[in-house]
């Protein structure tokens, strides 16, 4: 049992904002006093300090097939940046792509409980799953990559969206999976032809379907599958000049149905003349404000060493082709794709200064923060470990302006950044950072301080420096459990994976041998993730 | 009368089955104890089919049977293994990995 | 009473051929289907009975292995682990984090196998892609210093040259296959075209084959043995190809250049992108040494010699390679898990694994265990242990075991001698 007393709380899915209050844990949940001893309970005295609900990213690439080729690929990433083993603590390296015990720990340290990886390949699930059990102190759940899925788009194809439907959910079962995700529809497959697809009627070729087909069918079966969170989206011209059109268009092709658009800094883009891109964050973030049932996360560029990974394998190539940087691609059969380019962003590079100011446009001109979450798309606009740096820069205008100042003179001509002078409340910073990711994720028992709520919470010294008061949480709080003091581990947790097992026909099944047979170099029986493998896991329900 | 070959080592499916046949049989140790050699350079060694031959490096040494192959002039084949591995140094040129490949030996007839 | 067992996974190699069916009579298989020579002696000849491990020779309980092996570790200044290649994850994640515990070196085979393409890969990258993009895709496949007629059987039928796959309904007809060797190999004569290359030139021939690919001129009328108009031709049909495929392996690996020649290949492949489609898969040799990278590198963050002798992992081929350590005697004890060293070893680093205290975790007697002042007969991967392994193109299987588990699996001996070690 714990209590937590007199802190200032901010717990805005319940309506709470910096009211002193107790919070009180017994047996990995939030109580109410009365069902607390209070004479045995261990008490934390939080006068004067900050409490919030532990931190959930819903958007970051940290364990899995891509991740590890990316630490295998980059040992230059690691020198350094290493942490020794204690007697409680494995050791670890790496700064854009840690090492998994090290990413546990580091996002502890900063207050963050729940992650949410951002891209699994269902042929290799089972590899992030194994990685899942070696990343300890935090609740996880893996998105299951659909958007180029054969089996899927042979079924749009054909016209048979029950059959897509009971695939989808076979398929969540199958990889242990939380919700679908989807990047550059149909463009991944297109890769495998040396091709990309431009416009949400292109073809895929091969299937004769559109990207628009395959996010609608998406967007469609998520919501009759009951998932508790929607479609994850990555979508198509990441990265290019007329990215902020298709991402409006892909966003109104979805017709109310709920979605959730990821990184989107990277696809809000548009053309001006000369070489540079504009930022269209103005555009995109009045498409957002119209529509209640879309969800975005920032994916905001943080100046200094990334690395880019993601399943849009075209993109990957053009990355390699433009910076010249050393190139990994994955060709995934029958499913997906992707690479691996380490980039550096530059507040001297003026591509680099505009997509800096247009994450932070989008984050100021979307104007409820429960529709604007905050990432950093880890590890590609830059690593988790400077979310703080980012929470500074929304809250802070002063800090903002200074940091423009520096950009790239190009990179800064004509921008809207200056005339923005909202700044996030500590309240606002609360929804972006874990009340507002745990109800897109449809996490009922995380992101909140109500009774009945996992007992995640995070204790911040209420600095002034708002980098400083993030970067080194007081407290932090696992399943009931003090896990952190002062920013230092104390006490190593493992947390459980979280899935979703919609229900699907089970007569889909003879189809889906037959397709294997066909297509795959694996068994259908040896493909599922087996669950005694993988034994600290929670079924999160459908609706 | 010893002339410079070029070694090169690996896999034949025989020396495989030492794996799970276990390396302490006969049929292992006949299987990675052996030399194949273009049939030209074993006529101009004098070395008959089946006959020992000698190979060493700076080291070591090892003898075995050779036998007619399909190799360029000039080359050697051994099966990986424990005795190709006396003729292989331990120098890896930092990289960790031995020269296995393209080792220069000395060959004559036993 | 017999029982037949399904979608069984071979582990003798990196195809990782999960479609094997193996008949079990009494605790013993008695039959295997559709795998290859190599995979029917992992399962035929496999002796499930549990055997006593040993202490310099004798059998003693299974405590007193435990003991003793955790004694030679904690005594040691600088042990050693090393191999990790022909085990299932679960166990390569212990052996891992005794290293960490004890601050060893640990090693793999990769060191002597495929660690100078990870170092390629870590210098210029690898563009890849998994076996069913090969079998469904592929057009024309080039093996580079590899010979899967003998290593790798059942590659040719289930993934490249005759697999039949969704765009290569005709399998080999649909195919042209090239090989480079420095000899003509059995996978050289199941080929459209042979390029015998001189020893050691491989570089020289990868960095021709780059230029040409660049339109560059080159002056000399041969190439490493190859004359320069069969290369422009070879050129003008990668880049003319739908998917081409490089498959590479030792002859890059080991022969002079090392890594630096399977970088010109990666460069290769890259380059031949921005005409085509090109990849590259490396062939891994034994069942889970990709599995071993991936473990190694998602909990250290390097794929093979690694130092934990700092507290922290610190990354040296060449430094903590195995071969290396042992040569310079840097290692003074060591604990070799599914390898056979004294085997595979150069000899004089064959000769210094007698020569320091070693503990061997193993199925079968193998050389390495002969000389092993402990000896612990484990399960074998696949055969009577379950687990997960990673195929030559880092897909993850399932190992589901053919025979019941009655021996000890080789991550409870890891398991038992970390909690020996923590107790010290």
């Amino acid at each position: 049992m714990l209590g937590i007393l007199n802190g200032k709380v901010y717990d805005p899915s319940n309506s709470v904002e910096a009211q002193v209050r107790d919070v009180w844990v017994k047996d990995g949940r939030i109580v109410s006093a009365q069902d607390v001893d209070c004479e045995k309970a261990e008490i934390i005295d939080a006068s004067g300090l900050v409490v919030m609900a532990g931190g959930v990213d819903v958007h970051s690439h940290v364990v899995g097939s891509k991740v590890n080729a990316a630490r295998k690929f980059r040992p230059e990433d690691h020198y350094g940046n290493t942490r020794e083993r204690t007697a409680l603590t494995r050791s670890g390296s790496g700064f854009t792509v840690p090492s998994t015990f090290l990413t546990g720990y580091l996002y502890a340290e900063m207050g963050y409980t729940t992650v949410m990886e951002a891209a699994t390949a269902p042929l290799v699930a089972k590899h992030t799953h194994e990685e899942l059990e070696d990343t300890p102190m935090l609740d996880m759940g893996a998105f299951i990559t659909m958007g180029n899925n054969h089996f899927i788009m042979e079924c749009i194809r054909d016209g048979l969206m029950e059959k897509a439907r009971d695939y989808v959910a076979w398929l969540l079962n199958a990889t242990k999976g939380y919700a679908i995700k989807i990047v550059n529809p149909g463009g991944v497959e297109n890769w495998k032809w040396r091709r990309n697809v431009g416009e949400l009627d292109d073809e895929v070729i091969g299937f004769g379907v559109t990207p628009r087909q395959i996010v609608t069918t998406l967007a469609q079966i998520a919501e009759e599958l009951g998932l508790p969170h929607p479609i994850h989206v990555h979508g198509i011209n990441l990265g290019r000049s007329t990215s902020a059109r298709t991402t409006i268009e892909t966003m109104a092709t979805i017709e109310g149905r709920r979605a959730h658009f990821c990184h989107l800094q990277f696809l809000s883009y548009g053309k001006q003349a000369g070489t540079l891109h504009r930022s269209e964050a103005a555009k995109v973030a009045a498409m957002v404000n119209a529509n209640p049932n879309l969800t975005v996360d920032v994916g905001q560029i943080v100046f200094g060493e990334a690395t880019t990974m993601t399943s849009d394998g075209p993109l990957q190539y053009g990355i390699h082709m433009q910076t010249g940087n050393k190139w990994m691609n994955d060709d995934i059969e029958n499913e997906t794709g992707g690479g691996i380019v380490p980039i550096r962003y530059s507040r001297n590079n003026a591509i680099n200064a505009v997509m800096w100011r247009t994450g932070l446009e989008l984050a100021l001109l979307i104007d409820n923060p429960w529709q604007v979450l905050l990432t950093t798309d880890h590890p590609n606009a830059g690593p988790f470990i400077h979310y703080p740096q980012v929470i500074k820069l929304l809250m802070d205008r002063g800090y903002r302006s200074a940091m423009f100042e520096r950009l790239n003179p190009r990179g800064r001509k004509g921008a809207l950044l200056p005339e923005l002078h909202r700044e996030y409340s500590l309240s606002d910073i609360a929804v972006v950072t874990r009340a507002g990711p745990a109800r897109v994720l449809g996490l009922k028992h995380k992101g909140h301080l109500g009774v009945g709520a996992d007992a995640d919470i995070t204790v911040y010294a209420d600095l002034d420096d708002k980098e400083e008061m993030f970067a080194r949480p007081r407290y932090v709080v696992k399943e009931g459990v003090v896990v952190v003091v002062d920013g230092a581990l104390v006490r190593e947790r493992r947390g459980k994976t979280l899935y979703v097992a919609p229900a699907y026909d089970t007569g889909i099944e003879a189809d889906i041998r037959e397709h294997f047979r066909k297509n795959y170099t694996i068994s259908i029986d040896n493909f599922s993730v087996h669950a005694d493998h993988f034994p600290h896991r929670e079924m999160v329900c459908c609706r | 009368m010893s002339e410079n070959f070029i070694l090169v080592t690996g896999r034949t499916v025989k020396q495989a089955s030492g794996l799970h046949k276990g390396k302490d049989t006969d049929a292992y140790r006949r299987a990675v104890t052996v030399v194949e050699m273009n049939p030209e350079d074993m006529a101009r060694l004098g070395i008959g089919e089946g006959r020992l031959v000698r190979l060493h490096t700076s080291a070591g040494q090892m003898e075995a049977p050779v036998h007619a192959g399909a190799l360029p002039l000039k080359m050697v084949f051994i099966p990986m293994g424990p005795e190709a591995n006396k003729l292989v140094g331990p120098e890896t040129d930092g990289t960790g990995m031995p020269s296995f490949k393209g080792l220069t030996v000395e060959v004559e007839p036993a | 009473m017999k029982t037949v067992v399904e979608n069984v996974t071979c582990t003798f190699c990196g195809c990782l051929c999960d479609d094997i069916t193996v008949e079990v009579e009494d605790n013993r298989i008695s039959r295997v289907r559709r795998a290859c020579a190599n995979g029917r002696g992992i399962f035929l000849d496999y002796d499930p009975t549990p055997k006593k491990p040993t202490v310099a020779g004798r059998e003693v309980e299974w405590e007193d292995a435990v003991a003793a092996a955790a004694e030679i570790l904690v005594r040691a200044d600088s042990p050693l682990i090393y191999g990790l290649s022909s085990s299932a994850c679960e166990a390569q994640r212990k052996a891992i984090e005794l290293a960490d515990l004890i601050g060893a070196i640990v090693d793999t085979t990769s060191s002597v196998c495929h660690g100078p393409t990870g170092l390629a890969m870590q210098a210029v990258g690898e563009p890849s892609a998994t076996l069913g993009e090969v079998r469904n895709r592929a057009d024309l496949l080039i093996f580079w210093g590899c010979n899967p007629a003998a290593s790798h059987l059942r590659h040719f039928e289930r993934y490249s040259l005759n697999a039949q796959g969704t765009l290569v309904p005709n399998g080999r007809r649909d195919r042209t296959m090239v090989v480079f060797d420095v000899r003509p190999t059995a996978t050289a004569k199941a080929a459209d075209q042979f390029f015998q290359v001189l020893p050691d030139s491989d570089f020289e021939v990868l960095a021709a084959l780059r230029a040409l690919v660049q339109g560059k001129e080159i002056e000399s009328d041969s190439v490493g043995g190859i004359p320069l108009g069969r290369l422009r031709d070879l050129t003008e049909r990668m880049k003319a190809c739908r998917f081409g495929v490089f498959f590479m392996g030792m002859g890059l690996t080991m022969s002079r250049a090392r890594d630096i020649n399977v970088r010109e290949l990666f460069a290769l492949t890259a380059q031949l992108n921005e005409f085509t489609r090109f990849i590259v898969i490396p062939m891994r040799g034994h069942g889970n040494v990709a599995g071993a990278d991936q473990v190694l590198t998602w909990q250290s963050g390097y794929p093979f010699a690694v130092s934990y002798a700092r507290g922290y992992p610190q990354y040296g081929p060449g430094e903590f390679s195995a071969v290396d350590v042992l040569v310079r005697e840097e290692a003074d004890a060591a604990l070799i898990l599914a390898s056979d060293p004294v085997a595979h070893f150069p000899h004089a680093a064959a000769m210094q694994l007698k020569r320091i205290p070693t503990i061997v975790i193993d199925p079968v007697v193998n050389l390495t265990a002969d000389t092993a002042q402990v000896f612990f007969p484990t399960c074998c991967y696949g055969v009577d242990a379950e687990g997960v392994s990673y195929r030559m193109d880092n897909v993850p299987i399932r190992l589901r075991g053919a025979l019941p588990t009655v021996r000890p699996t080789d991550e409870s001996v890891l398991d038992a001698i970390i909690e020996t070690v923590k107790r010290c």
